[in-house]
């Protein structure tokens, strides 16, 4: 990507289904190194905002990376920019292996032609990616019998190989153990140095130990914004999160 | 999880011994399509098993289709009767002479010939028309179909309806089409007499190596990149989209393949079996190469071809002794075999290897890569199996 792709700026960014505003007006710059954590009550438009921004909803407003504008893009189109996003489950091809899944993701821009003949040998970036995520010794396994923190590992390697500049990612840890928590926040931390990497997140222990900054949503507006401390220390996000403040705390 | 060193020994051999499989079938199959069944079968046998490589030959495609792109078409009687009219139409016309009309528009018609016969006089535009037309409409339906985002059953009903209505189509169209009866009393094929036994033993060849070459096509596809591609899609549309693909245009490959390989289908099916009319490409027919797809295995290489080879056999034989009730046998080995083997046939040998294995050590163990290059690329689906039981029913 070019040296001025390396902030995704949204501003005004509405998102109405059926009368109901899920998204309401949101407006927000994350740089790249930045590892922004979303967090939110339920229905406070998290996912539907990462939808709108990766051309899954349909979003009035501004959504630019660097000086594209995104909102009205096609997914694909998205997609081919360096835009990657993960999803709440896990979605993996689940009958091909875990080589096989990456080095798909990798092969959006390869040539029609050059699709008809075999893998001749392994991309070097799926093999660095693999070895990012850890998954080097697993890469004949079918991705289907991978454990949920493998899948979701997978899930951001082939992001990686996809050279996603902006990765969104839905509840990455959720269901993983603490283990497994700790290394996707470390790997998530070493990935994000160079690139623009959207969390979103409901585990409040993962976002103090990992956020570099935090953007509070509720009712599909920005609540608050800062690094954690300041959102922590930011009354109106205690209200939002009255009677599971402690949980913030 | 496997040591580098053992999964570098187990893979090698693995790779050799899935593509030796292939290979040894397809040298089987060339062995008994072209020097036993000649050697042994009658000559009305050999054109009975001609018109079954035929069926074959659409059922190659549909498991291109349905098996490992998902897209359950029902309607591949519509591009199997593209080629077939393609082709019975330059037989009539080089039955009819050089400025000929066929026999039929004098009966029924004004006795002109409509222009858009005049094209397939020659037989050059003959044979790219057998090809082209059904791929390029193909290509037209699909990128209205699949830009749309239709998709499973409504595609499924989409895919018959065209069926239907091209068989009324046909049928309606007595003057120019030869309606109801179709087109039929041709007597030969590119200047050789088709009532020489010689020459329909000749057709029955370039039936058969027709069916081996769309099989080595499709395999290639299926070692390909596309392959795996399909398979994703097939599996994960939406992914496959966030990946900054669009799915639309990687099923409209194996969609304009599977209906090229129908048209070629039916422009040997012409020749060989005599006659084309709206019955060969209706519902009805168009169902049931479906059938023998699933029954044979749809994801598999060979299983779409056995199978549809082995429930024409069925269905002539069975129709021999039991006039009437054959359809109920046929029907009964459908259900059989989607309920207890949504796999196909194709399936069982790997099923029951693992069954046995599970059994001597019940383990949660992934597969092993031995294992699983047995079976030609990635696994048919086995519901059976456990492992893929949700993504089957969704399918």
């Amino acid at each position: 990507m070019t040296m001025n792709s390396d902030y995704l700026e949204l501003s005004d960014v509405r998102v109405v289904f059926d009368g109901l505003v899920a998204v309401d007006g949101v407006s927000m710059t994350v740089r790249q190194g930045d590892l922004r954590f979303l967090i939110g009550p339920n229905g406070a438009g998290k996912t539907t905002l990462a939808d709108a921004i990766t051309g899954l909803a349909p979003a009035t407003g501004s959504a630019r990376f660097g000086r594209t504008e995104l909102i009205g893009m096609k997914v694909h189109r998205i997609a081919r920019l360096g835009i990657g996003r993960t999803f709440q489950t896990a979605s993996v091809f689940e009958e091909l292996t875990v080589l096989q899944n990456l080095d798909i993701a990798a092969g959006a821009g390869r040539k029609p032609l050059s699709l008809l003949r075999r893998r001749s040998s392994v991309p070097p970036e799926v093999e660095e990616a693999m070895g990012s995520v850890g998954l080097t010794g697993l890469r004949d396994t079918q991705a289907g019998v991978l454990a949920h923190g493998q899948k979701q590992w997978l899930e951001i390697g082939m992001l990686l190989v996809q050279n996603a500049q902006v990765l969104l990612l839905d509840e990455p840890v959720a269901g993983m153990s603490t283990d497994e928590r700790v290394q996707t926040g470390e790997l998530l931390v070493r990935i994000g140095a160079e690139r623009i990497v959207i969390v979103v997140e409901h585990d409040m222990d993962f976002m103090r130990s990992f956020a570099a900054s935090v953007t509070v949503l509720h009712a599909g507006k920005v609540l608050s914004e800062g690094t954690v401390a300041q959102v922590q220390a930011d009354p109106r996000v205690q209200e939002v999160y009255l009677g599971r403040a402690e949980v913030v705390q | 999880m496997t040591a580098p060193a053992a999964k570098l020994a187990g893979r090698l051999p693995a790779k050799l011994t899935a593509n030796s499989g292939v290979l040894l079938g397809f040298v089987l199959g060339a062995f008994v399509l072209l020097v036993l069944a000649p050697a042994v079968l009658s000559d009305f046998r050999l054109s009975l098993l001609g018109r079954f490589v035929c069926v074959a030959i659409v059922a190659v495609g549909i498991g291109l289709a349905w098996g490992r792109g998902g897209m359950l078409t029902l309607g591949q009687g519509v591009f199997f009767g593209l080629g077939g009219y393609v082709m019975a139409m330059h037989l009539k016309l080089a039955d009819a002479g050089p400025s000929g009309v066929p026999d039929f528009m004098r009966l029924y018609g004004s006795g002109r010939l409509p222009f858009w016969w005049e094209p397939f006089r020659s037989p050059g535009v003959t044979l790219l028309g057998v090809v082209l037309i059904p791929a390029l409409v193909a290509l037209g339906l699909g990128a209205a179909i699949f830009r749309r985002r239709v998709r499973g059953a409504y595609f499924a009903i989409l895919s018959q309806a065209l069926a239907v209505a091209f068989a009324t189509l046909l049928t309606g169209q007595v003057a120019t089409i030869g309606g109801f009866n179709g087109l039929n009393g041709f007597r030969s094929f590119f200047g050789y007499n088709l009532f020489d036994p010689v020459n329909k033993r000749m057709l029955f060849y370039i039936a058969a190596v027709t069916l081996l070459l769309m099989l080595l096509i499709v395999w290639q596809l299926y070692r390909s990149r596309y392959g795996e591609l399909l398979i994703a899609v097939r599996d994960q549309e939406e992914r496959v989209r966030f990946l900054g693909y669009d799915p639309a245009n990687i099923k409209i490959v194996a969609y304009v393949l599977a209906a090229a390989m129908a048209g070629i289908a039916g422009a040997l099916f012409v020749p060989l079996v005599g006659i084309i009319s709206p019955v060969n490409v209706g519902v009805v027919a168009s169902i049931s190469f479906v059938i023998g797809v699933a029954i044979g295995g749809r994801a598999t290489l060979f299983g779409p071809a056995l199978g549809a080879l082995m429930v024409a056999y069925a269905q002539t034989t069975l129709s021999e002794s039991f006039p009437s009730s054959w359809t109920y046998f046929q029907g009964a080995l459908f259900v059989l075999v989607v309920a207890f083997l949504p796999g196909g046939l194709s399936s069982l040998v790997p099923v029951l290897r693992r069954r046995r294995a599970d059994a001597r050590t019940p383990s949660t163990e992934p597969p092993s890569p031995v294992q699983r290059a047995e079976l030609d690329g990635p696994p048919p689906p086995e519901p059976l199996s456990g492992v893929s039981a949700e993504s089957e029913t969704s399918r």
